[in-house]
């Protein structure tokens, strides 16, 4: 459920940003999202829906971009792709991996009018 | 920023704090995707759906990486024109829209302008959080976040915890729950300072409720404070408090898969406390299983077995928090040590002036 938290966030991101430069309207928000970041995207979604209403960036169209997990394995000493936490490296199956990327939440940029 | 969820503006609540806040936020509610035909739904993926004069299909090929996720508020009217811009899927004709270069609308066909902000989300807990940690530096505490699901023994273990340290250490709380101070009284009984804040409809303690608490706390210095987190295995994963440590406690009552089911929590977590062993005789839980899928997890994740009720293990824990506690100490004399060197270099300066 902090979905709703992180929506908030975006919001306060998007109006502080509005505050600062000056625009009226923003037709869409562009978010990069982790893989690994907890981040249920359809919640956030459905949670963007609510909380932009009304605010200046109402109606504005939500990309949520994922950016892939990335891990280092200690085994093979290399940087490999991970799509959950808890995933073997995909050379050794070793589960030796430290998660490196994927865990961002940001917002990117904004369209706007 | 409200960061507590839902709609639970100005229902946190620290105790000794009256709530009067101008806080004025409005929140429409829409609750369900309704299209014009009626149909209410939500979104799962891969999925394909069609809405008059505007269409778009997810075929679920997407490789991680590229995926690309949309939302479209749905409620279009039918003849809206969109400036997006717009590719056709070359073999079924879908649309799709934002695979041009900027992955968005063509720009120079309308007054949009794009506006770069590379921000992260949970910039501002994690500002407050960075104020809790340098305040907690300064007085050279250690601060733990103890986060479980509910029901893992976690206010056991603090009671406890506290009666074992009483002689060697001072012990500072601040109790996290949906509602009640129950947890809080529990620990004030002890004789601790505790605080409790109550989250409203929250499902998690965020970095600015912990510095309210804490300016009402005036914790000792070299003191221990635990933040005992809500019971939740999920969202508390995401919110630095300025903690040393999250430390996870999972009880054994609970199944040994949890760290492969909620694993944010373990990844997060420095330390693991294995709560309730006495129990094991009469469960079938496979303690070596738990704490290899934990490692999968968290391959840095420290374990220890502890039953806060008969004892076992709680020497170990107790030794843990107090090499935390002596390196937070010497943290801060050393620091202090650098003020002072630094004060005296600046008044050397400042009379070698007069």
């Amino acid at each position: 459920m902090h979905e709703m938290s992180l929506a908030e966030g975006i919001l306060q991101i998007v109006e502080d940003a509005a505050a600062k430069q000056g625009f009226k309207r923003v037709t869409e928000v562009r978010l990069e999202i982790g893989v690994l970041s907890g981040v249920e995207i359809e919640a956030l979604s459905f949670c963007l829906e609510v909380v932009l209403k009304g605010s200046v960036a109402d109606g504005a169209r939500v990309d949520l971009q994922h950016i892939p997990g990335r891990g280092y394995c200690l085994g093979c000493g290399e940087t490999v792709p991970v799509k959950a936490l808890y995933d073997a490296c995909p050379h050794c199956g070793s589960y030796q991996v430290q998660a490196t990327g994927g865990t961002e939440m940001r917002v990117k940029d904004l369209l706007v009018e | 920023m409200c960061t507590v969820c839902g709609c639970g503006q100005g229902e946190t609540q620290i105790e000794g704090h009256d709530h009067d806040h101008p806080h004025d936020h409005s929140h429409p509610h829409t609750h369900e995707h309704v299209h014009a035909d009626g149909t209410v739904h939500s979104h799962p993926h891969p999925h394909s759906h069609s809405h008059s004069g505007h269409d778009h299909n997810h075929d679920g090929l997407h490789e991680y990486g590229v995926a690309h996720a949309h939302v479209h508020d749905h409620l279009h009217d039918a003849d809206a024109m969109h400036d997006h811009a717009l590719s056709y899927h070359p073999y079924s004709g879908d649309l799709h829209y934002g695979l041009a270069p900027a992955r968005t609308h063509a720009p120079g066909l309308s007054q949009e302008r794009m506006v770069k902000i590379e921000q992260d989300i949970l910039g501002k807990n994690n500002t407050y959080a960075a104020g809790n940690r340098k305040w907690f530096a300064e007085h050279g505490m250690f601060a733990l976040n103890l986060v479980s699901s509910p029901g893992s023994g976690k206010t056991t273990l603090l009671v406890k915890t506290i009666e074992m340290l009483k002689d060697q250490a001072r012990v500072a709380v601040v109790e996290g729950d949906q509602q009640t101070s129950n947890d809080a009284d529990r620990i004030r009984a002890t004789g601790a300072p505790a605080i409790q804040v109550n989250t409203g409809k929250g499902c998690h303690l965020d970095a600015h409720m912990v510095g309210q608490a804490l300016k009402r706390l005036d914790p000792a210095d070299d003191s221990l404070l635990m933040i005992e987190n809500v019971g939740n295995l999920v969202c508390p994963a995401a919110f630095d408090l300025g903690e040393a440590h999250k430390v996870v406690i999972l009880s054994v009552t609970e199944g040994e898969d949890k760290p492969l089911k909620y694993p944010d929590m373990f990844h997060a977590a420095d330390l693991m406390l294995l709560n309730k062993v006495d129990l094991l005789p009469y469960l079938s839980f496979d303690v070596s299983k738990c704490i290899e899928y934990a490692r999968r997890v968290n391959p840095k994740l420290q374990v220890m077995q502890v039953s806060a009720t008969r004892g076992d293990g709680m020497d170990e824990w107790l030794a843990w928090l107090r090499a935390g506690l002596e390196q937070a100490r010497v943290a801060r004399e050393q620091n202090l040590d650098l003020l002072k060197r630094r004060i005296a270099e600046l008044e050397a300066r400042l009379a070698a002036k007069v």
